[in-house]
């Protein structure tokens, strides 16, 4: 790590030899792009790193990137990065996975992941939506939406990836927008650096099946007053004009203009997205339109012992202490006799 | 005093039966371990019901342990006692039809009285009588309870304390009744309760009790003797149980190799003493991940084999049905994995508890598309360590998952095991991309063995993209071309059917000019092994042809087999592994003799079976 540490990368380095073959127009491009970018700027090298996913569009983005990948089956990609970094703690693991990979199929394995705080990135592509089976409702589809396997519209409540990254106890949880290139490189940079699982839940639109799933949000004209890029230790502003914040208005958040009835910039709270208590935070991650902006960026980044460092020190600890060393001090324990 | 007999006998067996809170497996385990230190043969069998503590004195919390002691070579637990050790009447009652005519019944009579008889669902207040108890057998009551609390009524315990010992008590009046010294029983609670002086001190007092008891009973009684064993060949031994070996010989792989070993599982009886084992091995450098379930399990096994590990999982039938999906990856991505499956009864939850070799099928075929994998069986307790050090082997060699197959019987029973070092075990050479190669594509493999090479994050120059779908047989990238995968289905096909080569061939045992050939796979070698010796030994000719490799078969199988005029296939099942044959060796009439009970053989069924046969 020391030695490639120098090395500057670049996007190229992380890109492979293979056709990307995902739908002209899908969303998935940008985050593909935005996550070359980061891991050339990361500087860990590329065979130092591992990108694992389950099944669904999304989960074909490891053919994509030159490191070492692996495509594996549908939900269970959180639990085989798990054993590829408890294996080898020093690789830099991603994991790629879909809103029907990770919360329908993989819905154990991805709050085991996240309780234990394993040290890897999780890039959630959440479009709402079964892309690669052909347009079914999924764990995040609006109730009522229209899909082929729902022509009624869904009568199912659907999750919010925050809400169970939270309750799962997650240690980080941030938000991107597949076109929005500099809040999903901050992000993802952020989930890089940070120890234990990194949740990034990226908003991506599905041309085909879902198309505008978050268009609301995606609207270049309007993002501004409908998003937040929230930063750690920065105050809640947003708007085209830099002119709207939040504030706290009893124990829910209220969105308020600067210069208007006597608020000034002192007021607007400031982004805490390392205390342990996650009440703000939530707050902050379930906002949604059109009363309140959808939030992005760093919205929780806590420290705690990860799960692969707690096994590795466990090892050592139980190391230093015993006078087994070999298999066949293992075999003089027992209690054993001529014959 | 009455006239006590000493007599001598090449082998016999001791079944200690009580409540599950009663210290049977202790008492047996004390038993059985001093009688190897003496030179015996050694093979023990724990038999314990699925409910943790059922209520006390009821049939449903009967715990047992038998062992079977030798002076020449045994292989089996044994089928009957020759002497049945029962702490209260619901173990009289379990384990009634047990005893040799001719046995010993030991009882603790302050426990055979009338709540006593309720509590065990008797009907009248003389047991014996009701079960119909021959009157060969001999009865020894000993006030067990009354006799332990006088023993310890100095040591100001609880009385509920006080009688955990009584089977302290027990141990010493079968010490006495087989002529053991007890000095090694105490060496061993010394080992057991050395932090613990009081306890030691107690359950010493007990034992010595127990053993004075028996020598100033005033009766007519033979007593026993088991003469060393001379057929066991010279060296270090200790006793195992095959979930204890199994673990050892993954151990043993990996540092032989100089990998790191790596188990991802899920509690599953009678699989998870590997886990325990494993999980304490920390200072041996062991990864032990118990995961969210089976799936997580194999699954992270995979992602610590993606990453350079010797991985492993361990699970029972459920668990392997669970895993099914993630063995065929580990078929597609050609990545090594041992999958130990401890069977037990099924289907579905079944019989927890109790033995069976019904996932053999499941084992072999059950997987979605053309999916070959390794599949192979331990025989013996001991054997469960060569076994899993040979699935390492295999998996790290050819780059494939391998299915290792124990079961409930040899997983939680205990043989001897001649102590291996770790120099005189074979090598293990994995098939690890050459250095300096240039232009790896994950596809990459030796065109003789087809085996592929293995290269994994860390290793500079050979980054890949691995994974389910399937890829082109030259440059690694994802296919759905007709041909291509055709060839692919073939190679994966011929990588496993060349791994024949590599195993040893089937071996005969027993007479190999036989009229008979018996056919037996896994965990019942013991027991078939011990009806061919009999019948060969009354001057019968039968042939013991026993399989630890399945899938592939040993390379001389076919011709072996087809050398026999009458061929019959003994196993725990309805007959999976003669279905099998049946497709590997068509010109065959195989005969079956299948039992699917939860229980293993006796030999003494198998050999009025084959004497039929015979006729």
């Amino acid at each position: 790590m020391e030695t490639t540490a120098t090395i500057q990368y670049t996007a190229k380095d992380f890109k492979s030899d293979q056709y990307v073959r995902w739908c002209p127009g899908c969303g998935d491009y940008a985050v593909l792009s935005s996550l070359q970018k980061v891991m050339a700027d990361l500087g860990v090298a590329p065979h130092e790193t591992a990108v694992i996913s389950g099944i669904g569009c999304s989960s074909r983005l490891p053919y994509y990137t030159s490191s070492y990948g692996f495509h594996t089956i549908h939900g269970r990609g959180g639990a085989i990065a798990t054993g590829v970094k408890v294996a080898n703690p020093k690789l830099t693991v991603w994991q790629i996975t879909g809103d029907g990979d990770c919360l329908a199929i993989g819905g154990n394995h991805f709050i085991h992941s996240v309780r234990r705080n394993v040290d890897m990135n999780v890039l959630l592509f959440n479009n709402q939506i079964y892309g690669l089976t052909k347009g079914q409702y999924s764990p995040t589809t609006k109730k009522g939406f229209v899909t082929k396997s729902s022509p009624f519209g869904t009568v199912e409540r659907p999750f919010r990836p925050a809400e169970l990254t939270f309750g799962a106890r997650g240690t980080f949880f941030g938000r991107l927008l597949d076109v929005d290139l500099k809040t999903a490189q901050m992000t993802m940079m952020a989930a890089a650096k940070h120890k234990g699982t990194s949740v990034v839940e990226c908003l991506v639109n599905c041309v085909i099946f879902n198309d505008g799933a978050h268009g609301w949000l995606a609207e270049k004209e309007f993002r501004g007053d409908r998003a937040i890029a929230l930063e750690h230790g920065k105050p809640m502003i947003f708007g085209k004009e830099l002119n709207k914040g939040l504030v706290l208005d009893g124990f829910n958040l209220k969105v308020v203009t600067i210069g208007e009835n006597g608020i000034t910039e002192d007021d607007i709270l400031i982004h805490d997205a390392t205390t342990a208590d996650t009440t703000l935070q939530m707050k902050l991650a379930m906002m949604e339109g059109p009363e309140m902006p959808i939030a992005l960026g760093v919205i929780r980044d806590v420290e705690e012992e990860t799960y692969d460092a707690a096994v590795e020190a466990q090892i050592a600890q139980v190391q230093a202490k015993s006078k087994i060393k070999t298999f066949d001090d293992l075999v003089a324990t027992c209690e054993q006799w001529e014959m | 005093m009455d006239k006590v007999t000493k007599t001598e006998l090449d082998n016999v067996v001791v079944r200690f039966s009580g409540d599950s809170g009663d210290g049977m497996q202790l008492t047996g385990t004390l038993f059985s371990n001093l009688s190897a230190i003496l030179g015996n043969e050694i093979s023990t069998f724990p038999d314990f019901p699925s409910e943790i503590r059922a209520p006390q004195g009821t049939v449903g919390g009967v715990s047992g342990f038998q062992v079977h002691l030798g002076s020449s070579k045994i292989y089996t637990p044994g089928d009957d006692a020759d002497v049945l050790v029962v702490m209260n009447p619901a173990a009289l009652k379990v384990n009634a039809n047990a005893v040799k005519k001719g046995g010993v019944i030991i009882f603790d009579s302050d426990l055979f009285i009338k709540s006593g008889f309720e509590k065990a669902g008797f009907k009248t207040e003389n047991p014996f009588e009701e079960l119909g108890i021959s009157d060969t057998i001999q009865l020894i009551p000993a006030p067990l309870s009354t006799m332990t609390q006088e023993s310890l009524k100095d040591f100001g315990f609880e009385n509920k304390t006080v009688l955990r010992s009584k089977n302290m008590f027990s141990l010493g009046l079968v010490c006495w009744l087989f002529n053991r010294p007890i000095d090694q029983a105490i060496h061993f609670l010394e080992n057991k309760f050395g932090k613990k002086p009081d306890l030691l001190h107690a359950n010493v007092k007990v034992l010595t009790d127990g053993y004075n008891f028996g020598n100033n009973l005033h009766l007519t009684i033979s007593t026993y003797f088991v003469e060393k064993s001379h057929e066991t060949p010279k060296g270090k031994y200790t006793s195992i149980s095959g979930n204890k070996a199994t673990a050892w010989g993954l151990i043993a792989a990996a540092q032989k190799v100089g990998l790191q070993l790596y188990l991802g599982s899920y509690p599953i009886t009678p699989a998870t003493d590997i886990m325990h084992e494993l999980a304490a091995r920390k200072d041996m450098g062991v990864k032990v991940v118990q995961a969210e379930d089976e799936i997580a399990g194999i699954t992270s096994a995979i992602g610590a084999s993606f990453a350079g590990s010797l991985a492993a999982t361990s699970t029972s039938g459920p668990g392997l049905a669970l895993k099914s999906e993630a063995i065929g990856l580990a078929v597609m991505a050609e990545l090594p994995l041992v999958i130990i499956d401890v069977m037990r009864g099924g289907p579905s939850t079944g019989l927890p508890t109790k033995t069976e070799q019904t996932d053999l099928l499941q084992a072999l075929y059950g997987r979605n598309g053309e999916s070959p994998a390794v599949v192979m069986a331990a025989g013996t307790p001991d054997d469960c360590f060569h076994f899993a050090f040979m699935a390492s082997k295999i998996a790290l060699e050819h780059m494939t998952p391998v299915i290792l197959l124990t079961d409930a019987f040899i997983g939680n029973g205990t043989s001897l095991w001649k102590l291996p070092t770790l120099a005189e075990l074979p090598e293990i050479k994995p098939n690890f991309v050459k250095a300096g190669t240039e232009n790896y594509k994950v596809s990459d493999r030796n065109e003789k063995t087809k085996v592929r090479y293995w290269s994994f994050p860390g290793m500079e120059g050979f980054g890949h993209r691995n994974g389910g779908l399937e890829k082109d047989y030259y440059t690694g990238a994802i296919s759905t071309d007709a041909e291509n995968h055709q060839k692919m289905v073939d190679t994966r096909e011929e990588k496993i059917n060349n791994i024949s080569q590599f195993i040893p061939e089937l071996k005969i045992e027993g007479n190999k000019e036989a009229d008979l050939l018996v056919i037996g796979w896994g965990g019942t070698h013991g027991h078939l092994m011990s009806a061919v010796n009999s019948l060969n030994k009354k001057g019968e000719k039968v042939a013991l042809a026993h399989f630890n490799y399945i899938n592939p078969l040993p390379k001389n199988t076919v011709k072996v087999i087809q050398s026999y005029k009458k061929v019959v296939v003994c196993e725990l099942n309805s007959g999976q592994f003669a279905t099998f044959l049946r497709s590997k060796v068509p010109a065959v009439e195989f005969l079956q003799y299948n039992k699917v009970q939860g229980q293993p053989f006796t030999a003494t069924e198998l050999e009025e079976h084959f004497a039929t046969l015979l006729k």
